[in-house]
């Protein structure tokens, strides 16, 4: 179906799944108990879970399977925002013209930042796109402020033209009238779930480029790019001219991310140059390494790993430490208090560092390659309890290489 | 040099080639035939893989040329080379580590079928079988076939050889560059090898062989150029090569 195997399929259909139910799955404690402020169910968070998930998808394009590491694509980003918030400055609030103009200027950036950072690989590449995207940001900040509103930011005002607004046109983001901050709160015993219209908006997008990059990772072209990973001297005397497929994925990824960034100005019609930083750069690097590089799932666990930790971890501040403590003796909560309070609240990114840290150095495949061990544990044991033969393990594995994208 | 001189495929015509102030090679002229077998033997430091490399467009000749089914391959990207229907096997295996051995097969066919530049994003790999089944065949002919699920970063040195072999093979190339192919595996392989090379001549493949080898050599060989610092010292078939005392002097009987 679709041009996928069966197994990919279903693949898709479970990712389908997981992401329409994510509204649902993120709330899992009742409002009532001490454990409501985990859940990650509401609609600001739920929709950077989604749209930082697109650009890690592409990043993961470029970097999982060719492995060149760009250090600028938050440059692509930062490009996809503006340009939404331009169309509402112009146009009008829907946010369907900015999000088709957002990928084809990011796609138009990436091409001419790609042909020429491309020219040279390894840390030369990452420093080429790197500059590239400290110059735009560094231009977005000063120079181009007519275009940008430089430290402000880009937002819409009063005055601005919007040839295409009517009457009735709401003037917050919308698709058609639909508006994208419109919630829907249903209780369900003690839990409140919100189905949101700008998540749903933002996560029919994430499985449509999901299935792009499922489609890409499974096709030739997607072959040809891991060989690029594993031997470029072997492609070039196969026959192979490696640039342009190389000059393809760069652009294919920095879509995904002017799309992304067109997202994120589709929900906050308001952009920064900030948004092109380099930290933002490198966040999606972390992302993409966090949950596996090169597999397809990885890159969106890792996007929402650290989106969780950021908007989750960073609430838990000593006010609510005391009240988790504060059934314990004084010295012993002081302790405890003391103990986890750096790395909680303000500290969050100490440990989301030493998360960081302990998967590189422990599961360098990321949080996908514990989830194959922990899965490969299971599988082995009713082997060893059943008695069932021996030879069927080496298969297992052999098939699990063929695919090794998952 | 007279006959079948309108048979020839590749021209290698008065190369030089020199490192600073050492001459890897001078006055090279070989002509290669079609569906021949040619040898290029010689000692070490003969110029032989320097050869090799100038062929194949790694390295530029210093003067010369190298003409290849009356188009000219001096100054052409080794892809371009490898477009016209030319394939070489390495020294040291170049292959795609990473990649199970069948991916490893199956690549160069996409290169053979699509050219040196087109993008083909949406098609899924499953559905090329006719692909598939020639990468499989071929993994078959050269004892491969059971790993093929197998990172070919895992296999063996002369495993890896062999997998390189098939790897050109599935381009049904016109010319077939061969850096000592037998270097490194035991006389079983060596021999295997020697069969699959045979069967691979009965294609009408041409083929250039460097080797040390002997027993390889003169189990293939239709020509043999016996290269030693840099030049030509002899040429002729396998008898004539083996009886020149030129030869016995410079190689078979100075290397042993």
């Amino acid at each position: 179906m679709l041009g996928l195997s069966a197994k990919d399929t279903g693949f898709l259909l479970f990712v389908t799944f997981l992401t329409l139910a994510t509204p649902i799955l993120l709330q899992p404690f009742p409002e009532s108990s001490s454990l409501a402020q985990f859940n990650a169910g509401y609609p600001d968070l739920m929709q950077r879970f989604a749209i930082f998930g697109i650009f890690a998808i592409g990043f993961n394009i470029l970097f999982g399977l060719t492995g060149y590491l760009s250090f600028g694509h938050a440059a692509f980003l930062g490009v996809g925002s503006y340009s939404v918030v331009w169309t509402y400055k112009l146009l009008s609030f829907n946010v369907l013209p900015g999000l088709i103009l957002a990928i084809v200027l990011s796609g138009i950036f990436a091409l001419f930042i790609g042909f020429v950072s491309l020219r040279r690989s390894g840390i030369y590449f990452s420093i080429l796109t790197l500059a590239f995207a400290q110059m735009s940001y560094n231009l977005a900040y000063s120079v181009l402020t007519p275009l940008t509103n430089g430290e402000t930011g880009l937002q819409v005002y009063g005055s601005d033209p919007q040839y295409l607004m009517g009457e009735g046109s709401p003037d917050v983001p919308n698709l058609f009238g639909l508006v994208m901050q419109d919630s829907m709160k249903v209780p369900v015993g003690d839990w409140v779930f919100t189905f949101n219209v700008g998540y749903y908006f933002t996560a029919v997008i994430a499985i449509f480029v999901f299935y792009i990059s499922l489609r890409i990772f499974r096709s030739p072209f997607g072959l040809i790019l891991r060989a690029i990973k594993t031997n470029r001297t072997r492609l070039n005397y196969a026959g192979i001219n490696t640039r342009p497929y190389m000059l393809a994925a760069f652009v294919i990824s920095g879509m995904y991310a002017g799309l992304a960034g067109g997202l994120l100005a589709a929900m906050d019609p308001l952009a920064g140059a900030e948004r092109m930083q380099w930290t933002a750069s490198g966040e999606v690097v972390l992302m993409t390494i966090l949950g596996g590089a090169g597999t397809l799932m990885g890159p969106v666990l890792g996007a929402g790993f650290i989106k969780y930790f950021e908007n989750i971890f960073s609430k838990i501040n000593e006010t609510v430490l005391h009240d988790w403590f504060g059934a314990l003796p004084e010295p012993v909560r002081d302790f405890l208090i003391g103990i986890i309070s750096p790395f909680v609240g303000d500290g969050w990114q100490l440990t989301l560092g030493l998360l960081f840290m302990l998967v590189v150095i422990f599961l360098p495949g990321g949080i996908m390659e514990g989830a194959k061990r922990i899965g490969s544990l299971f599988r082995r044991k009713p082997s060893q309890g059943g008695g069932s033969p021996a030879p069927k393990a080496p298969v297992e594995a052999a098939e699990t290489s063929n695919q090794p994208a998952e | 040099m007279s006959t079948n001189v309108h048979n020839v495929v590749l021209h290698v015509d008065d190369v030089h080639k020199t490192f600073g102030g050492l001459h890897a090679l001078a006055d090279i002229d070989l002509a290669v035939e079609e569906g021949k077998t040619h040898a290029i033997i010689g000692p070490n430091g003969a110029g032989k893989s320097t050869l090799l490399n100038v062929i194949v467009g790694r390295l530029a000749p210093t003067s010369g040329a190298v003409v290849f089914d009356g188009q000219v391959l001096t100054g052409k990207q080794p892809y371009e080379i490898n477009q016209l229907g030319v394939a070489r096997v390495f020294q040291t295996p170049e292959i795609f580590p990473d990649l199970p051995v069948l991916h490893n097969v199956m690549t160069p066919a996409f290169a053979k079928r699509d050219g040196a530049y087109k993008l083909h994003i949406w098609e899924n790999l499953l559905d090329e079988k006719t692909i598939q089944e020639e990468a499989e065949h071929l993994l078959q002919d050269v004892g491969l076939w059971e790993r093929r699920m197998d990172h070919a970063g895992a296999l063996s040195r002369g495993d890896k050889r062999r997998m390189e072999l098939a790897m050109c093979l599935i381009q049904h190339p016109r010319l077939l560059l061969l850096d000592e192919p037998t270097a490194g595996m035991s006389r079983h392989d060596t021999n295997t090898t020697i069969e699959l090379l045979k069967k691979v001549k009965e294609r009408g493949m041409t083929k250039i062989i460097i080797e040390h080898d002997m027993h390889v050599v003169f189990s293939l060989a239709d020509k043999i150029s016996v290269l030693a610092q840099g030049r030509i010292i002899a040429e002729g078939n396998p008898e004539d090569v083996r009886n020149d005392p030129k030869v016995k002097e410079a190689y078979l009987g100075g290397a042993h």
